[in-house]
């Protein structure tokens, strides 16, 4: 590139185009900052390593969604991890390790950074939902020493399911595999989900596999933001059957 | 031209006027048929900025001379309205932001502070603070000197004339939105990044207004070189776009609505998310401030930038490394791990570019270290380089995959933002508004010296008591996580961790009080610097640094 004679522009020298002219500069502060995340970002969209091929893992159903959306609204990321780590007193502690393609359908994703509060990847069917419901009000209730908030507000609150449907089809349309049938009888199939003995339980099983179906309120129409929060965190972790699950099989 | 010139609206006032009244009907439309009251109140509070924004053009109009000149009897006619309230707004919205923390520190020592009802609970306060320190403190510092570096270094007045001005209130206007969408429960859910697509929309629009007025003055520039402080502004404003634009990749589910969901998901949004986050810290958090280290410390210290040289490597090393820094936010995660590699190896050369701006910013005082006794505002930024050297040690030490199995998720990493957000961050912006506030309403120095004095010993112990606490509790926490009986069986439940930290808050909260404290002194020291009736001497003004 440079002779070492007398003449030739030092390489201080040369670095003078990016002094004296902005858009050479912004130029080269795009290409430089442009490398780095190319590298690391694009490959996780095709390196089919990227996301484990596993069976189970389904869409939320309507009312799922709506308790997850309310996960989102009050925060609950700042205090709580979803991602247990492959190390020893983590897995023991709260589970097998979290999968990719366990979040593979969470737009945006809710891995945290901080466990001011346990991981909750895995706090599906830990605890019951009567459980939840006082510790959601009071969490020092069933907690003593707990410094979690309390949420007295989600069981006053009853769900508005009037645009489910529409927050389904934007995930659709994101790559959800949520089918037109699906978003049709959303409605219908969070009242079925907050049902115990709901008629269309078995329609409502057959769109969402492995979905439970129980008496939270749905049958008198009064499911609130309680429950659609409660029916989301019984679901946490519980999609991969881990008996069935191949470890070795996805080392990456 | 004539002598006299008539006065006419210009094209961007009517312009910019049409536009506002176009979105105040757009707002108002929107607001009527919203999907719910709280977006109805944020599409008023777009109507009204609107309107607000529409009366201030005209009144701007006749208050305006028919022509405003680029110069003054030669010397630059220089545009200081902008960098004026941008300073103001950064000392309110610190007060602010420091209350808040101070808060949810309370909160996280007493949970009764959370008083049972949704606007108060930590979940929806956290992002308040975050955003309020982060964006709308140091958002606004960044305006502020950025407008006024740009300006002396180029020696011409700043592009635009509503411009710049858009550019403050409008961003203040996002913060606005923004901050108070977090206690109604209106986020996307993801750290540093909460704001819902409308108030991103709108952020966009600021941003790259907030780009051409700076190009825009670089372009007309009277100097031959770009000041070294500029390519940091100039680093900082377009990576920002870029992250920004990235990150918030979302679709809305309707516009009367103000979910919207982001087009990324799983381990794809969390490498994206990171990569955002740890380059917010890396081009807002750092590159923006080291801009005010290379212009104001010079300045401050009357003497010329350490090494050419080293801004020249260092700048380029910084930006180019900095963005592969992310994934060490996700060690041990379901992201694979050849990314977790890579993040962590470049973390750890991390370590030399920031060392370079430390020994540049410090070394600039070589013949000028007696000031440290004498001026506590250098203090104040010298102290604040030497809390960036230690930050940018302690990080690459953490992105380290096993030292980080230790620290992730726990206090540790709260304790280290804060010595780089307190102690870097918030100490050079001090140190940049007790020099700027002089400058800008002309006086000879800041009111008072001993009460930065104070400020200074104030804080300081603050941020000592915070990091400890910090340091203590997440090193505890994660000792007690891993810890096994003699029997092979986890030795603490997690809420008997979590008992554990309790007094560890309370110091927490006792530093976090004692920055507050010390803020408050400065603000009082600054309202007292403007209300002096005292002017500037004349000629006063430190020597210009080599490169200006």
């Amino acid at each position: 590139m440079t002779h070492p004679t007398s003449h030739s522009p030092s390489l201080w020298q040369r670095h003078q185009i990016f002094e004296k002219n902005s858009i050479i500069l912004v130029i080269g502060i795009l290409i430089a900052i442009s490398i780095g995340g190319l590298v690391e970002v694009l490959p996780l969209f095709y390196l089919k390593s990227t996301i484990e091929q596993v069976d189970g893992i389904r869409p939320l159903t309507p009312l799922e969604l709506t308790g997850r959306n309310i996960y989102v609204r009050e925060g609950c990321y700042n205090c709580h991890s979803q991602m247990i780590r492959p190390l020893r007193d983590e897995v023991e502690r709260y589970g097998h390790y979290s999968l990719a393609a366990e979040s593979m359908y969470d737009h945006p994703f809710q891995w945290g950074s901080k466990r001011t509060g346990p991981d909750l990847a895995r706090v599906g069917g830990k605890y019951s939902d009567d459980w939840h419901r006082d510790h959601l009000r009071n969490p020092r209730s069933v907690v003593p020493a707990s410094i979690m908030p309390g949420y007295p507000w989600l069981e006053q609150n009853l769900v508005d399911m009037s645009h489910i449907g529409d927050n389904m089809a934007v995930l659709a349309v994101e790559g959800v595999p949520y089918t037109a049938e699906m978003i049709k009888s959303a409605v219908s199939d969070a009242k079925t989900q907050g049902s115990a003995d709901d008629a269309a339980t078995a329609a409502f099983t057959k769109r969402y596999p492995k979905a439970i179906s129980r008496d939270l309120g749905g049958n008198v129409g009064r499911l609130t933001e309680a429950d659609a929060l409660i029916a989301y965190l019984q679901l946490l972790g519980t999609q991969v059957d881990f008996k069935l699950y191949d470890d070795k099989a996805n080392i990456r | 031209m004539d002598g006299i010139t008539e006065k006419k609206l210009s094209f961007g006032e009517l312009g910019l006027s049409f536009v506002l009244a176009l979105i105040a009907v757009g707002a108002i439309f929107v607001a009527a048929k919203a999907w719910t009251p709280e977006f109805a109140f944020h599409a008023y509070l777009f109507a009204a900025a609107a309107i607000a924004g529409v009366f201030a053009i005209g009144n701007n109009y006749f208050a305006r001379p028919a022509h405003t000149p680029q110069e003054i009897d030669g010397k630059p006619n220089y545009n200081f309205g902008p960098v004026k309230f941008a300073t103001l707004a950064a000392l309110f919205w610190g007060i602010a932001g420091f209350t808040v923390g101070l808060y949810i520190a309370l909160e996280l020592s007493w949970p009764l502070f959370n008083l049972d009802l949704p606007w108060t609970s930590f979940g929806r306060l956290r992002p308040l603070h975050t955003s309020a320190v982060i964006f709308a403190f140091g958002g606004n510092v960044l305006l502020a000197t950025s407008f006024y570096v740009v300006q002396r270094t180029c020696r011409v007045r700043l592009a635009g004339d509503l411009a710049p001005w858009f550019v403050v209130l409008g961003y203040n206007f996002f913060i606005v939105i923004a901050g108070t969408g977090y206690l109604l429960g209106i986020t996307q859910g993801k750290e540093y990044a909460e704001p819902e697509w409308y108030s991103d929309s709108w952020l966009t629009i600021v941003w790259v207004t907030y780009l051409l007025v700076f190009l825009g003055t670089l372009w007309k520039r009277k100097e031959p070189h770009i000041y070294v402080a500029n390519w940091f502004y100039l680093a900082f404003i377009v990576t920002v776009a870029v992250l920004h634009l990235g990150n918030n990749a979302a679709i809305p589910v309707s516009i009367f609505s103000s979910k919207s969901y982001i087009v990324w998901s799983g381990v794809q949004d969390a490498m994206i998310q990171w990569w955002y986050g740890h380059n917010a810290v890396g081009f807002f958090l750092t590159a923006g401030f080291l801009a005010i280290v290379y212009y104001f410390i010079p300045k401050r210290a009357e003497r010329p930038v350490y090494s050419y040289r080293l801004s020249i490597i260092h700048f380029w090393a910084l930006i180019f490394m900095y963005i592969w820094a992310g994934p060490h936010h996700l060690h041990y995660t379901a992201l694979p791990d050849w990314a977790q590699t890579l993040g962590m190896t470049f973390s750890i050369m991390l370590w030399m570019p920031s060392w370079g701006g430390m020994i540049n910013g410090l070394m600039t005082l070589s013949g000028a270290w007696d000031k440290l006794r004498t001026d506590p505002v250098l203090r104040m930024m010298v102290v604040s380089v030497a809390f960036y050297g230690m930050a940018t040690f302690e990080g690459p030490m953490m992105s380290i995959k096993s030292v980080n199995s230790l620290s992730h998720y726990t206090d540790w990493g709260i304790g280290h933002v804060h010595s780089g957000a307190l102690g870097w961050v918030a100490y050079v912006s001090f140190g940049a508004i007790y020099c700027l506030v002089p400058w800008l309403w002309n006086k000879r120095e800041v009111y008072s010296l001993k009460l930065v004095n104070w400020h200074f010993w104030v804080s300081t112990i603050g941020i000592v008591f915070y990091i400890s606490a910090m340091w203590v509790a997440g090193i505890m926490q994660g000792l007690m996580w891993r810890a096994y009986t003699a029997l092979g069986f986890l030795e603490y439940s997690f809420v008997e961790t979590s008992e554990a930290m309790h007094p560890m808050y309370i110091i927490r909260a006792l530093g976090g009080g004692m920055f507050l404290i010390g803020a408050i002194i400065m603000v009082y020291n600054i309202y007292m610097t403007i209300r002096s009736p005292e002017p500037a001497a004349v000629g006063n003004r430190a020597a210009l640094v080599p490169g200006e």
